[in-house]
């Protein structure tokens, strides 16, 4: 890419998103720089999910500017969004149960393609993934149906991953999952971190937060109230304001 | 009956059963990934059918006979599919984001005007298609000739079976099928373009049932009925398969086709020393498989139960009982109808049409009764309206009864016809309710035209005209008017009730309402069978009106009448039905009758409508032209 270094991974502005009538971000706006980990928290119903949704397109959205890596996508479908080099790892995380979980990594593998214009992030072939994800190499036959959560966790990120996005976009990657897989998936994404890839993280652990994030924007209401370092988060917001 | 003869009958069922189940299999596919049930489903059948016996005798002068044939085959179907992509690309792109009533009504009057459009391109004559060639012969077996395109036919069906299982099971294409059935937006949300594989999917469905349709051509002829027959079986299919399952609608198409099979078997039999002829219940027997099946899988074969309906659009508001102008309005739309026979004195018409708009009115009401308050959009309301037509008529030509009696006893049938469809009804929700009750009406419908002892046959039943003092136009049209006028107070009257508020509650959240107490299949069997009964007795006066019944008055398109008389009247408005039933039979009585073509002509109104007011005429006023739903 020849856009300089300085250039955001992620840029949000005045972003506004509804579901079906009701209005949900009141012109929040952000931005990721590249290679950097940044923590979206707030409590529940504050935002978080509809700000990586409406950045997905999956909600609708209106914003003054939205923007990968200097490319306006902010009239695109999602489809186009994540061929820009956006991975998506969804709350639910909406593993397709009906297929193996080769198959739903299969499904991942052509987000971004050469040539499209996208922006091309770290290649991850299997036996990198099943690296970072043992638990994934014996389960490959398995329906993505028969999985525990944290292994439908682990399956979700990998098959973001074989994407090849440069930005990653996870929602909730702690929620509902054993304290042993929230451990690995730390050390996980603070591998990927190292990697280059840019990571937008909506979590309510604390834990996962400091050990991966540089940075953490809080959300009330649909708009950012505090920005600054993860250290500073501790002291400069009272916990009820994230987690009440 | 010998047993060559049902061997003979075994081989033909399951050849019919591959052309049912390229139809059925090509509609679950698309319903999968698109949540679209393609209500012109039966007519790409009808014009593959129609397609291939058009192009195998042009290509076969080009490319030699024997080619011919089986390239104009793959020609139709091809034609067909790219017919689907572009439907897609025009049409049902648009819908998306609409109300499942809405889809059904889009791509019905898409069937409309398929029809017409075949009606104008090949005329109204069943046209029959050359012989399969190397397969015109047959074969012997234990004494019996088994056509040798009958035995290809039955091997097609387990042969593209098999190919769509590799095809969803070993390619990315079909991985792709499976993902987004389960999960549309996670698939575009991996960078997969959705709308291009929803417009391959369509391509593909209708391009199976343009196939199945056009290896029909060496077994029958391509007819413009041929697209309700099929579309009527194919629910009945998918319904007993299991929406969603390729193999359950193989083995529903099989069951369905040998129970008819084995009816025309058969043959004349005795039972208890009555004589039936088998071969003309074969529609019964088809319902018979379906309750059986739904009796003991309410989901069907391979089905899984629903997910809890998404209904698209706003919430419902709640009804309010008139106000005071409103009530003033009413009153005077009372009166005006009440003097109808003095202006009748004046416009010597006005009688006749406002008698023709108060039985379209009791029709609609009773549809609205369970599609508004009830949420359960009939595609097969007609059934009950023939129900009590026929039933009347009946109890007048062949039992002699008095005029009230024979009304009553129309009354009688309806009701009886509606407590036992709707028992299997309103178990169902959404699109499934909307194909098991308009698989019921073609039943219904088969069964008046098939049962001649009874019904007439295709002549239907004459001279049902009622005594004294129903006998003159003006005693007629009062007792209509009083008949109608007390059929709407009561429907408004229980609109209000308790009842009617646990049907709306019913509606609005079936988990809820149950939890609240309220036995929610009891209270919408009920209101089913209340329609049902209501609706005959608009049956019974039409009957009464016209003098005769035949089945024409009474096929699906009666069913669509209603449902375009109560979405121009707004769904969500108890007077709706009514201002719609008088403003379509003006309509209908000024403009269709001028043309020939006035079923494509109702079709582009549908279409006008949907397209325009994707959330309904009322809703859509309201949200003035806000972009429906954003990007979900």
């Amino acid at each position: 890419m020849s856009t300089s270094a300085d250039t955001p991974m992620l840029e949000i502005d005045g972003l506004e998103a509804w579901y079906g009538e009701a209005k949900i971000l009141f012109g929040l706006s952000l931005a990721v720089a590249p290679g950097e980990a940044v923590a979206l928290v707030g409590r529940n119903g504050a935002g978080k999910s509809t700000t990586m949704k409406a950045v997905m397109g999956l909600v609708r959205r209106r914003a003054r500017r939205l923007a990968l890596h200097g490319k306006d996508m902010a009239g695109l479908p999602t489809y186009a969004v994540a061929r820009l080099g956006i991975g998506y790892v969804p709350e639910d995380r909406r593993i397709f149960t009906d297929l193996t979980v080769g198959e739903n990594l299969d499904l991942g593998s052509r987000a971004v393609r050469p040539g499209d214009g996208g922006l091309i992030g770290p290649d991850w072939p299997r036996e990198a993934l099943f690296a970072l994800f043992p638990n994934l190499a014996a389960l490959q036959d398995r329906l993505g149906g028969q999985m525990s959560g944290g292994e439908q966790q682990m399956l979700a990120v990998a098959r973001a991953l074989v994407g090849r996005p440069a930005l990653l976009l996870l929602d909730e990657p702690s929620e509902g999952v054993a304290p042993i897989i929230v451990e690995q998936m730390i050390g996980a994404l603070a591998a990927l971190k190292a990697s280059g890839l840019s990571l937008l993280i909506s979590e309510q652990n604390t834990a996962l937060c400091s050990a991966v994030c540089d940075r953490a924007y809080v959300i009330e209401q649909g708009e950012v109230r505090w920005q600054g370092s993860m250290d500073a988060l501790d002291s400069a917001v009272e916990p009820t304001r994230i987690f009440g | 009956m010998s047993l060559d003869a049902l061997l003979f009958q075994a081989v033909n069922g399951l050849a019919s059963a591959s052309g049912l189940f390229l139809v059925a299999a090509g509609l679950s596919i698309i319903f999968g990934v698109t949540r679209i049930v393609n209500m012109a489903h039966g007519s790409f059948y009808m014009l593959g059918l129609y397609l291939a016996v058009t192009l195998a005798p042009k290509i076969g002068t080009w490319i030699g006979g024997p080619f011919g044939f089986w390239a104009g085959i793959l020609a139709a179907a091809l034609v067909v599919a790219a017919l689907g992509a572009l439907i897609e690309m025009t049409l049902l792109r648009r819908l998306y984001g609409a109300p499942e009533l809405y889809q059904l009504l889009a791509t019905f009057a898409l069937l409309l005007v398929i029809n017409d459009a075949a009606l104008f391109l090949w005329g109204p004559e069943d046209i029959l298609g050359p012989r399969a060639p190397g397969l015109s012969g047959s074969v012997m077996l234990l004494g019996r000739r088994l056509p040798e395109y009958d035995i290809f036919l039955a091997l097609i069906g387990p042969a593209v079976l098999i190919g769509l299982h590799l095809l969803l099971a070993r390619t990315r294409f079909g991985r792709l099928i499976r993902a987004a059935t389960q999960d549309r937006e996670m698939v575009a949300a991996l960078g997969i373009n959705e709308a291009l594989l929803f417009t391959m999917v369509f391509a593909l469905g209708a391009g199976i049932a343009g196939l199945g349709g056009a290896l029909q051509m060496a077994r029958e002829p391509a007819s413009l009925t041929l697209d309700l027959s099929v579309l009527g079986d194919a629910f009945v299919v998918v319904v007993v398969g299991g929406m969603g399952s390729i193999r359950g609608a193989y083995l529903a198409a099989v069951l369905v086709a040998e129970a008819k099979a084995l009816c025309t078997a058969l043959g004349v039999v005795d039972i208890f020393g009555f004589t039936f002829n088998m071969s003309r219940l074969t529609l019964v027997a088809e319902f018979l498989v379906m309750a059986l099946v739904l009796i003991v899988r309410p989901h069907g074969l391979f089905g899984r139960p629903q997910p809890p309906a998404a209904r698209g659009g706003p919430a419902e508001p709640p009804l309010r009982p008139f106000s005071a102008p409103a009530r003033l309005l009413a009153l005077a739309a009372v009166a005006l109808f009440a003097a109808m026979p003095l202006i009748g004195t004046l416009v010597s018409y006005a009688p006749v049409l406002a008698l023709d708009m108060l039985v379209a009115a009791l029709f609609a009401a009773s549809l609205h009764f369970i599609m508004g308050p009830g949420g359960m959009a009939s595609f097969g309301h007609a059934a009950y309206f023939g129900l009590g037509a026929y039933g009347t008529a009946y109890a007048v030509t062949a039992l002699s009864l008095p005029t009230p009696l024979a009304f009553a006893t129309g009354i009688g049938v309806a009701a009886f016809g509606a407590v036992l469809f709707g028992w299997f009804c309103v178990r169902l929700e959404g699109v499934y309710f909307a194909m098991l009750t308009l698989a019921f009406a073609q039943i219904v419908w088969s069964v008046a035209f098939q049962w001649e002892e009874v019904t007439g046959g295709s002549n239907g039943l004459f001279d049902v005209w009622p005594e004294w003092p129903f006998d003159s136009r003006t005693g007629l049209y009062l007792a209509a008017f009083v008949v109608t006028l007390a059929g709407l107070l009561l429907l408004r009257r229980l609109v209000f009730a308790p009842f009617g508020m646990a049907l709306r509650a019913a509606r609005d959240s079936r988990l809820r309402a149950e939890a609240s107490g309220i036995p929610v299949a009891r209270v919408r069997w009920l209101a089913f069978a209340l329609a049902g009964a209501v609706c005959g007795a608009a049956g019974g006066l039409f009957a009464f009106a016209k003098g005769s019944i035949s089945p024409e008055a009474i096929s699906v398109g009666r069913s669509i009448d209603g449902l375009v008389m109560v979405l121009i009247g707004g769904v969500q408005s108890l007077i709706g039905p009514v201002v719609g039933a008088g403003a379509f039979t003006l309509l209908q009585d000024s403009v269709m009758r001028e043309t020939d073509y006035w079923r494509a002509l109702l079709g582009l109104i549908i279409l006008a409508v949907v397209l325009l007011f994707p959330f309904g005429i009322a809703g859509g006023l309201s949200r003035g032209l806000r972009r429906p739903g954003g990007a979900r």
